[in-house]
């Protein structure tokens, strides 16, 4: 008897796994961290801080407590814990991140079994948690530049998102692109979100068809109900959800047509409560009500090729 | 040419490099010939020697039993010494005829050089039965029985395999370069035996010079296309080549016969040309003896029934240094092949490649938590969900298996050779199928 091992075929694996991606995720959130750090200043990283050592310690802790080997080498509560804060306004105090950690890690994805079978967005969901619990602060947003300090900005002006503007104070396109408007600390840069996407694309982490669709939409509806179509699609979280929450695959359809079904409700959604909604925006109620669906969609049959 | 592909797939590294340019060497047998009676898909034979015997090259040793079964012939001069359950490359106990090598390898039929145009389709699949043909291409089911349908099902094309889309077997793509002529002459002769009008031979890409090699031997009158095939596993899929070649759909559980279509391995069609042109049966094949844990890869011409330990010993033997050592030994690809746990396992009819793998090579670690990210969906050739598979696997759910249509799948290891959450999909669909087949 040799001491080979014995294993079902195939006896080869790819060399992707779960880490990889996450790491992947990772890299992607990297130009959106940047453009929130150069238009918010470095009281990004300490929101950054708190709420991944909040996301990843909770995670270990509770592993332990189940007696379940912990799962936070596969780095998955980082990228959730990046998410939240890049969702958060500027000047969030520093016990936000805290307890949206506090809520986003153990009872949106824990208490469900953890990676893979939570149901919704754990990031949407400590976003929704936030953003009920505390809407004015979660609601404050302040012009890029504006120098901030760590405790408390009592001082600071705050402004309007673009979203929830008159039209005559709009910024421009160009402003919206590049993030120099107020905004959420990652949401603002467009072009850093596409920096990621593209990169996402190159790994082949995700496929274009969820975020492009989810856009689209919001684009076409915006336009034949006579809104600005560009500047539905470059302003509030519309992009950041597309690309990095939208995508996310514990969360989403796990067929190609499915995901179809999925984005194209994204975006009606999305449209439906920036234009008739009390929230100046949508996106994260948007992908709530579509995780809840996600499972409904995947009954849809697909056709075998071969039949 | 535009090269033809498929839906789905993966594509794992190929390393055909270390063996590709590697002539077959023919090797002797060893002392000690151990030839299983099931070395096909169907019925045991039943052997027609007995201990004691004196046996000659070729000569029958073990008759088809039913219609689904494979005449079995010696492959080495001797005496049979014992009929007993030996063990065999997947892992059972299987009644075996045991043959002592005299060394001197007497030819015990002969060598004919038959003018194959004259036979008619009857006559070939009366040969190709005597001489034990089987799928060579792993699948091993007897080729007579293909070769003759049922009256209601017309064949008019014929698709010879010559993908070889596994990582490292380059057994196929040697053979086509060397024996160019057995292998197209080999597919004239089953076109003929099937009164088909069509042939194909579908190589994949990355063997170029296969490609031009077996061209130069097909002329325009032969209605014979070589289809280039993208380089993607599992290319070599029945269906999927029926499809990719003919746009033909198989239809759910039916066979390539209820299009008109017959698929034979390029190793199979040589095999015919020995038996119909030579008189030659079935004793021996060519064999990819390769992996990181060989110290000299091989392209072997192998005479059945010699345990793995010889080959791999004939191949230089295994590296000794720790980041070399085998993991594990795997009789056919590294996607679809059997892991052996024993040097003593034989080569048989369906053995196309025996490999030795490193830790770096073959996967050796434990299962995550599904990521839900879709990529078994999409890798899988036949269009299943192999996530629902899985889970109807570890829940034993018939119900849920059924609706998934388990009975499509093909096993190919696609699903689970993507997988980043490394599930043992593939295993779980085995046991799945299992399940449903008891009850």
């Amino acid at each position: 008897m040799q001491n080979w091992t014995i294993t079902s075929s195939p006896h080869i694996r790819a060399e992707d796994n779960t880490k990889n991606i996450m790491t992947d995720v990772i890299i992607a959130l990297l130009p959106c961290i940047i453009a929130g750090i150069i238009f918010f200043g470095y009281r990004v990283t300490a929101l950054l801080a708190i709420a991944i050592f909040t996301s990843v310690g909770t995670e270990h802790l509770w592993c332990k407590i189940m007696g379940k080997r912990s799962s936070i080498k596969d780095l998955s509560a980082v990228v959730s814990a990046i998410i939240l804060t890049l969702m958060l306004p500027p000047t969030a105090p520093l016990w936000i991140p805290l307890v949206g950690s506090l809520f986003m890690i153990p009872i949106a994805k824990l208490a469900f079994g953890g990676l893979g079978q939570n149901f919704i967005n754990p990031a949407a969901a400590g976003r929704g948690f936030l953003l009920a619990s505390w809407p004015v602060i979660m609601t404050t947003w302040t012009a890029p530049w504006v120098p901030l300090t760590l405790l408390s900005n009592p001082n600071v002006v705050t402004t309007a998102t673009p979203l929830a503007q008159s039209v005559a104070q709009l910024p421009s396109y160009l402003s919206l692109y590049i993030g120099t408007t107020a905004g959420c600390i990652g949401e603002t840069s467009v072009l850093a979100i596409l920096i990621g996407l593209i990169y996402l694309l190159w790994r082949r982490v995700i496929k274009i068809d969820v975020p492009f669709i989810f856009v689209a939409v919001v684009f076409i509806l915006s336009f034949c109900t006579g809104a600005d179509p560009v500047y539905q699609i470059l302003s509030g979280g519309l992009m950041f959800g597309a690309v990095f929450m939208a995508t996310d695959y514990s969360t989403s359809p796990l067929t190609k047509q499915g995901s179809w079904i999925y984005a194209a409700g994204l975006g009606v959604l999305t449209f439906l409560i920036r234009t008739f909604g009390g929230y100046p925006e949508g996106v994260c109620y948007s992908i709530l009500i579509m995780n809840c669906l996600v499972p409904l969609i995947d009954k849809i049959p697909t056709k075998a090729r071969v039949r | 040419m535009p090269k033809i592909s498929f839906k789905g797939g993966v594509h794992p590294k190929d390393h055909k490099h270390t063996t590709r340019y590697l002539h077959i060497t023919n090797i002797p047998a060893t002392k000690e010939i151990v030839l299983p009676l099931s070395q096909h898909i169907g019925g045991r034979s039943n052997p027609v020697v007995k201990p004691g015997d004196e046996v000659k090259i070729g000569d029958l040793i073990a008759e088809s039993a039913g219609v689904v079964s494979a005449n079995i012939h010696a492959s080495v001069s001797g005496k049979v010494i014992a009929i007993e359950p030996r063990l065999h490359n997947s892992g059972y106990n299987v009644e075996s005829v045991v043959i002592e090598n005299d060394g001197k390898y007497t030819i015990g039929y002969t060598k004919e050089d038959n003018k194959w145009s004259d036979m008619s389709a009857h006559d070939i699949i009366e040969r190709v039965k005597r001489g034990g043909i089987v799928g060579m291409g792993g699948a091993t089911f007897p080729t007579h029985v293909k070769l003759a349908p049922p009256k209601d099902k017309p064949i008019d094309s014929v698709i010879l395999n010559g993908a070889e889309c596994e990582p490292y077997i380059t057994s196929d793509h040697r053979l086509m370069l060397e024996f160019p002529e057995k292998v197209v002459v080999g597919l004239k002769i089953i076109m003929r035996a099937l009164n088909a009008n069509n042939g194909y031979i579908a190589i994949e890409e990355n063997k170029r010079d296969a490609i031009d090699t077996i061209k130069a031997y097909i002329a325009p009158e032969d209605n014979i296309k070589v289809v280039t095939c993208a380089v993607k596993y599992p290319q070599g899929a029945e269906k999927t080549l029926i499809k990719a070649a003919t746009k033909r759909l198989v239809p759910h559980g039916r066979l390539p016969m209820d299009v008109g279509v017959c698929v034979d391995n390029v190793a199979t069609a040589s095999a015919i040309y020995d038996i119909v042109v030579n008189n030659k049966p079935l004793v021996d094949r060519i064999v990819t003896v390769a992996g990181g844990a060989i110290k000299t890869p091989k392209n072997f011409c192998v005479p059945f029934g010699v345990p793995i330990g010889y080959l791999i010993e004939q191949a230089g033997g295994l590296n000794t240094a720790d980041e070399l050592a085998a993991n594990s030994v795997i009789m056919g690809g590294p996607m679809m092949g059997v892991a052996q746990f024993s040097l003593d396992a034989p080569i048989t009819k369906g053995s196309n490649a025996l490999l030795a793998l490193t830790d770096e090579e073959a996967f050796k670690g434990s299962e995550t938590a599904c990521l839900r990210c879709g990529k078994c969906i999409e890798a899988c050739p036949m269009n299943l969900q192999p996530i629902r598979l899985y889970e109807s696997g570890k829940l034993r759910d018939v119900g849920r298996a059924r609706d998934a249509s388990i009975t499509d799948c093909i096993e190919c290891g696609a699903c689970t050779f993507v997988c980043p959450a490394k599930k043992h999909i593939v295993q779980y669909i085995r046991v799945m199928k299992s399940v449903l087949s008891k009850n």
